[in-house]
């Protein structure tokens, strides 16, 4: 039997109490989405290296087994290259049930052509998955779940999934109490909130910590269109499809190749059923399809993203991580949700669990991304720019075709594309990269050479996507 | 061995990486198994070793400028997935604690080897004192 050793609030010397956790500390998960599963994974393998003994509960109602949206967390559902690659190293492999298709390429389509870049290496890794299991009307077949996966790795690393909705967070003598929907209530010595935007949880604690603000969303689209994996394979190939339209209002447009089924995923402003009948309607996106029909959607939703970082996201003894915290701006909100919960981890087993702490061992985490969203809006201004004007469309893709065609030497527009579409990198960096002396004087003669009344320079291009 | 999943596939006796070669990032091995050959002088490619899934190697060339210090070669089909050097030691300047999990693998292998070392050194400590004893016997006879 463990010995429990409280020895919860120490005086730090100056006067401050320092809260820590300790042997026996109890620590309070909402949610059981990514953020909140590598929260819990992370916590309790640094308590174990340092032998500290510490109980987890997550609080999680969904399965994340049941097809359609019950089992659904409304996601476009990919892991970044940059994110695959961490996981890796840190021992968490995703298994072939679980990755529905790897990725080793994009296919950018345009109304001046199409352009396939692959990936800087020869392998797939780039993970499209399910966050449930599968979408309505998808067949049982050996699917798990990207977010059951995670879970399902949490508990075994002796987490206890509480499979009850958590109803309201009150405090009682400094330290949050959580209540479920059956009425009982549980104290923790930390408790993390890791729902997403989507989730009511959001609304119904946003008053639970002092001086939090929600952060701000954007709605998008989401949908799945059943094709069968043999048509998916033959016309999408083990890419994923990106695509440029000059249509008002809308942002970004990809289809993301999983299994049966691909998925749609839309950004733009105030969208609307009319900017998804535009988008559907429109050729680039009609000729990814057999016979150039767009078939009936199986499956859709209008999730809301993260789209400015939340307030305040801590205080004694409570953090926000993942989506409710701070996410990259509309890229890899799971390698968000892993860094901020792993940042929150470490601050919490080996800083303490005071707002003070987390303000200087989790924060700066939060910030770096804050900051790099920033330049990200810079990033997204040219791209709408590029979006929708036909010269620098046609610049682009003639750049990023020809660097394509030729093997070996640098390949400035591709690497930049590729970045922007993974997220692969930070926004910085794509930034910087696009700054260097070359980058415009190559793009401006590309635009140059793709603008000439006549000749090759102004044919429609098209690189090779497998058709 | 299932098309969609990550890394790629090698095939039985395809090199994925060779000893003396350069090396700018690790690997993982998702599926299958690898084997782990070096070149020694007089005897070709010797078989060290054996990697099985979850298998982690390559590792030296992230934190050194050397080259390749074995050839590992697949054992049937396998799928490897790739950790680029730049973008993983990037990651370490932001969260040290990435490199953990790298620190322990290779503290395990130490042991390993340590322990190899060490079997190895009784066992030839068991042959001299055998041969003494040997000589001895021929000696007293």
């Amino acid at each position: 039997m463990r010995m429990f050793t409280r020895r919860r609030v120490h005086g730090t010397g100056n006067g401050t109490k320092r809260l820590e956790l300790t042997d026996g500390s109890r620590v309070g998960v909402v949610g059981g989405g990514p953020a909140g599963s590598f929260f819990s994974f992370f916590l309790l393998s640094m308590a174990e290296s340092i032998d500290l003994e510490i109980d987890v509960d997550i609080y999680e109602p969904r399965f994340f087994t049941h097809r359609g949206p019950a089992g659904c967390n409304h996601c476009g559902g990919i892991i970044s290259e940059s994110l695959v690659q961490m996981l890796a190293a840190e021992g968490i492999n995703l298994p072939p049930t679980v990755v529905q298709q790897g990725i080793d390429s994009y296919v950018l389509h345009t109304d001046q052509g199409d352009v396939t870049i692959q990936a800087p290496r020869d392998e797939k890794r780039i993970a499209a998955v399910y966050r449930g299991n599968g979408p309505r009307e998808s067949e049982p077949v050996e699917v798990a779940g990207f977010d059951r996966h995670l879970l399902d790795l949490t508990s075994s690393s002796g987490a206890k999934i509480v499979k009850k909705l958590a109803r309201s967070i009150g405090w009682e003598e400094g330290r949050p109490r959580v209540t479920s929907v059956d009425g009982q209530s549980k104290e923790y010595d930390l408790l993390v909130m890791a729902m997403g935007v989507n989730s009511q949880a959001l609304n119904l604690f946003s008053n639970a910590g002092p001086g939090f603000g929600a952060p701000e969303t954007q709605r998008t689209f989401i949908c799945e269109f059943r094709l069968g994996a043999d048509v998916i394979k033959e016309w999408f190939g083990t890419s994923m499809h990106v695509f440029l339209l000059d249509i008002p209002r809308l942002g970004f447009a990809a289809i993301i190749p999983k299994g049966d089924f691909v998925t749609l995923c839309l950004l733009g402003d105030d969208l609307d059923d009319a900017l998804v009948e535009s988008v559907l309607g429109s050729p680039e996106v009609r000729r990814c399809f057999p016979g150039g029909v767009v078939p009936p959607l199986a499956c859709h939703c209008y999730p809301r993203i993260n789209t400015e970082a939340a307030v305040r996201p801590f205080a004694d003894r409570m953090v926000w991580i993942g989506d409710c915290g701070v996410a990259r701006l509309y890229k890899d909100g799971i390698g968000s949700a892993y860094r901020t919960a792993k940042a929150a981890a470490k601050a919490a087993v080996f800083h303490g669990v005071s707002g003070d702490s987390f303000k200087e061992h989790f924060w700066p985490a939060c910030r770096s991304l804050d900051v790099d969203n920033s330049i990200a809006k810079v990033v997204f201004g040219v791209t709408h720019l590029i979006q929708h004007s036909k010269v620098l469309r046609r610049g682009v893709v003639r750049m990023t075709v020809r660097e394509q065609a030729r093997k070996g030497g640098t390949k400035q527009m591709s690497n930049v594309l590729w970045d922007t579409f993974t997220g692969s990198a930070p926004y910085r960096d794509i930034l910087r990269r696009t700054m260097n002396p070359g980058f415009p004087l190559a793009l401006g003669w590309n635009i140059v050479a793709g603008s000439m009344p006549f000749g090759r320079g102004r044919r429609k291009e098209k690189a090779t996507n497998g058709r | 061995m299932e098309g969609s999943a990550l890394g790629r596939v090698y095939a039985d006796g395809e090199v994925v990486v060779r000893q003396g070669e350069p090396g700018d990032c690790m690997f993982t091995l998702q599926e299958g198994r690898l084997e782990v050959l070096t070149h020694q002088e007089g005897r070709g490619e010797v078989q060290i070793g054996i990697m099985e899934k979850g298998a982690i190697f390559g590792e030296m060339a992230i934190f050194e400028r050397e080259v390749r210090s074995a050839t590992v070669r697949a054992l049937g089909e396998a799928r490897v997935l790739t950790i680029d050097k730049k973008s993983f030691l990037r990651r370490i300047q932001e969260d040290p604690s990435l490199a953990f999990n790298l620190v322990r693998i290779m503290s395990k292998r130490i042991r390993r080897l340590s322990g190899q070392a060490q079997d190895r050194r009784a066992g030839s400590d068991r042959r001299t004192l055998g041969d003494r004893r040997h000589t001895n016997r021929r000696t007293s006879a």
